[in-house]
């Protein structure tokens, strides 16, 4: 005995085409404005300007070795002619994370807070996870066409389980007695998430949001072939024309913003004092004796 | 240091605060079958295996008193901490009610709860839970920001707090730069800054080493001396709830197996469990002069024109060697012999008593701690007379009754 899912597949896509089309445009020209906001912000920002940025960046969170790493990496890629696909790639992450927050962390949030909620979410955070990405990168681009707004989806529906899971998990991580005090001084709900559960979930939660850029990179590629764009696009045609060159190029392009993206979104869950700021410590913060009592 | 005699005394009088009834706390899927197995009169062996359901707290009956410290003690898995967290229901109660100034806690409604754990009720933790991610005045004014304070004043009364417990100047640090003993003093101001009249402590000092539980007891002690608070102290400390409980209750598998003074729990205890924790325990440290004294000498009162006479007299019919003279306000004149008294008054003297006083009687102060009576107890012919800063007599220690004291409790 066999089943046909696929024709239930097939014919449930063409009736959310048939049925669903406003809904469709609304997304996709939701999704569209993010992330050609993001992209036209990015291209209009002068090379020199923006690789200033990125060493700055990576003075003030990681240090001066990193700092000078990326000012030589990133003059590397300008030089190869690939600052613009790349700025490209970068929307395409920051847009794919910003939707992938907006919804893993309310997910996230019900999953810790309810069992049966996380009991639902958490086969479907496998599925999104496992599911190879052609699978539905193809109904992605039925529903909203070609370029960046499939691309952005199918980015989404990828990376976003890792900040599913660790907003989940911070929570649920917090310490019972932490939540103990929270209750014990009268605190919400609202204000127990807010004053207790989230900040002391943030290591985590940023951790979740670090796996999502380093998974929404690794799309990038995937992504290009329904006209997202950017070094992806070079990748893809170092492949087709067997130019391995040019495919190196794209790939070394791609691992470098990876590192760059990593290190600078790792710094932010943790505190991090950045190599001048030693010179303006105030004397309160010095660790006390810890035999000093009143 | 108050003595447990008086406290004991005008504690008495005051007001109920907290009223606990026929409480129970069943943990586990099926409350309702091992509560009826329960009154049934059935083990917490058999109703583990009948149910899966774990008993925390079994019919507990007392009251808290409003201004005093009501230790809590039991040994762990006795089910204190969790009948300290049904107080203020961190912790729901299976049955029973347990009433805040007469208001029950158990059957209000959430919104009422969060208000009064804002208002009245506020707590202190073994593990502190300060949150690191605030600062240490952040930490202290958490209570008041969550209650909607509005940001200077509840800085205002942080900070207050902070000084109240002797921690100004560490507002900016933060709180992994804090000793274990800064730590709880900041555990100790968050909970004090929303003036609850009611404080929670669950083994607050027990992560203290030694020195600095001590002197967090004595900061307590001295705080609640500023302000009277309810303080319900749960410990499993002996030294700690004789040091600083005005009442202490002994809970044995979630059972309350007694609750009474020191001195009641010491001299009477209700059960061997009771008796356990003072195997352990230095009696002569624990207990002061003032805890063993007992009036069972004869005391006269000096007046004119009372003759000796009459208070040989009275030390004859109750076959005592010595009597204590006292004045009208029961302050401590001295002490005589009948030896004495029969010599003055044979050789005429003016004024029988004052002559007759034995030299070597030195009256000891009623905070004198237990060891530092006991050779001087052991040394004199006679029992000592104990007074308290006011110089009234209290009672008098003798040999007989400092052994019976030591044996009793060792």
């Amino acid at each position: 005995m066999t089943f046909d899912i696929g024709d239930g597949v097939d014919s449930a896509v063409n009736y959310i085409l048939d049925n669903f089309a406003p809904l469709l445009d609304l997304i996709a020209s939701a999704i569209g404005a993010v992330a050609n906001g993001i992209q036209s912000a990015l291209l209009a920002t002068p090379t020199s300007v923006g690789l200033a940025i990125f060493v700055l960046l990576s003075l003030w969170r990681v240090g001066f070795g990193f700092a000078a790493f990326t000012a030589v990496s990133l003059w590397l890629v300008d030089h190869m002619g690939l600052w613009s696909a790349m700025m490209e790639t970068l929307s395409l992450v920051l847009a794919s994370t910003l939707v992938a927050m907006l919804i893993g962390l309310p997910l996230g949030i019900a999953m810790a807070r309810s069992n049966k909620v996380a009991a639902i979410v958490r086969p479907l955070l496998d599925l999104m996870q496992t599911m190879p990405a052609f699978v539905y990168l193809i109904p992605a681009a039925m529903f909203f066409g070609l370029g960046a707004v499939p691309g952005t989806i199918a980015t989404v529906i990828f990376s976003m389980p890792p900040v599913v899971r660790l907003t989940n998990l911070g929570i649920r991580q917090v310490h019972a007695e932490f939540i103990e005090a929270g209750n014990a001084f009268g605190c919400t709900a609202m204000q127990l998430l807010f004053k207790v559960q989230l900040p002391n979930a943030l290591p985590s939660i940023m951790a979740g949001i670090n796996q999502t850029i380093m998974l929404a990179l690794s799309m990038v590629v995937i992504a290009s072939m329904i006209g997202a764009g950017g070094i992806g696009n070079t990748v893809l045609t170092g492949i087709q024309r067997l130019d391995v060159g040019t495919g190196f190029e794209g790939g070394i392009a791609v691992v470098i913003l990876a590192v760059i993206l990593d290190r600078i979104t790792q710094s932010l869950g943790k505190e991090r004092a950045a190599p001048w700021r030693g010179l303006f410590r105030r004397q309160a913060q010095q660790p006390v004796a810890s035999t000093a009592t009143a | 240091m108050v003595f447990a005699t008086e406290s004991y005394l005008a504690a008495n009088d005051r007001p109920t605060k907290i009223s606990i009834r026929n409480v129970f706390k069943v943990f586990g899927d099926r409350p309702d079958k091992a509560l009826d197995l329960l009154k049934a009169g059935k083990s917490k062996a058999e109703i583990h295996a009948a149910t899966g359901c774990t008993i925390g707290v079994n019919n507990a009956t007392f009251d808290i008193r409003a201004g005093e410290i009501f230790v809590i003690m039991g040994l762990s898995g006795s089910g204190k901490s969790t009948m300290l967290r049904l107080i203020n229901r961190l912790i729901e109660p299976t049955a029973g009610s347990i009433e805040v100034d007469g208001r029950n806690v158990a059957t209000m409604p959430r919104s009422e709860l969060i208000a009064l754990r804002r208002r009245d009720i506020s707590m202190v933790f073994q593990s502190f839970a300060l949150l690191p991610n605030r600062t240490v005045i952040d930490n202290a004014a958490f209570g008041l920001e969550v209650a909607g304070v509005a940001e200077t004043e509840r800085k205002a009364r942080a900070c207050a707090a902070l000084q109240a417990v002797g921690l100004d100047g560490y507002d900016d640090s933060r709180i992994d730069q804090l000793s274990g003993g800064m730590k709880q003093r900041v555990g100790l101001a968050r909970a004090l800054a929303g003036e609850p009249t009611v404080l929670l402590m669950d083994e607050a000092f027990s992560a203290l080493d030694p020195l600095i539980r001590t002197e967090m007891q004595d900061e307590l002690v001295r705080l609640q001396a500023e302000h009277s608070r309810t303080i319900v102290f749960v410990s499993h400390d002996l030294d700690e709830a004789m040091r600083i409980g005005d009442r202490i209750c002994i809970m044995q598998n979630g059972e309350v197996v007694q609750v009474g003074t020191p001195d009641e729990i010491v001299l009477k205890p209700a059960n061997d469990y009771v008796r356990s924790f003072f195997r352990n325990v230095d009696v002569s440290q624990v207990f002061r002069a003032g805890d063993v004294a007992r009036k069972t000498q004869v005391t006269i009162i000096e007046r004119q024109g009372v003759s000796a006479a009459a208070a040989l007299e009275r030390m004859e019919h109750y076959d005592r060697d010595v009597a204590i003279i006292l004045g009208r306000d029961k302050t401590y004149h001295g002490m005589v012999s009948r030896n004495s008294l029969i010599e003055t008054t044979r050789d005429g003297a003016r004024d029988p008593y004052r002559q007759a006083f034995l030299p070597d009687i030195e009256p000891i102060p009623a905070s004198e701690s237990l060891s530092n009576v006991l050779g001087k107890v052991a040394a004199s012919a006679f029992p000592l007379p104990v007074i308290d800063e006011a110089n009234r007599y209290l009672g008098s220690i003798s040999k007989s009754a400092l052994l019976e004291t030591l044996d009793r409790t060792a």
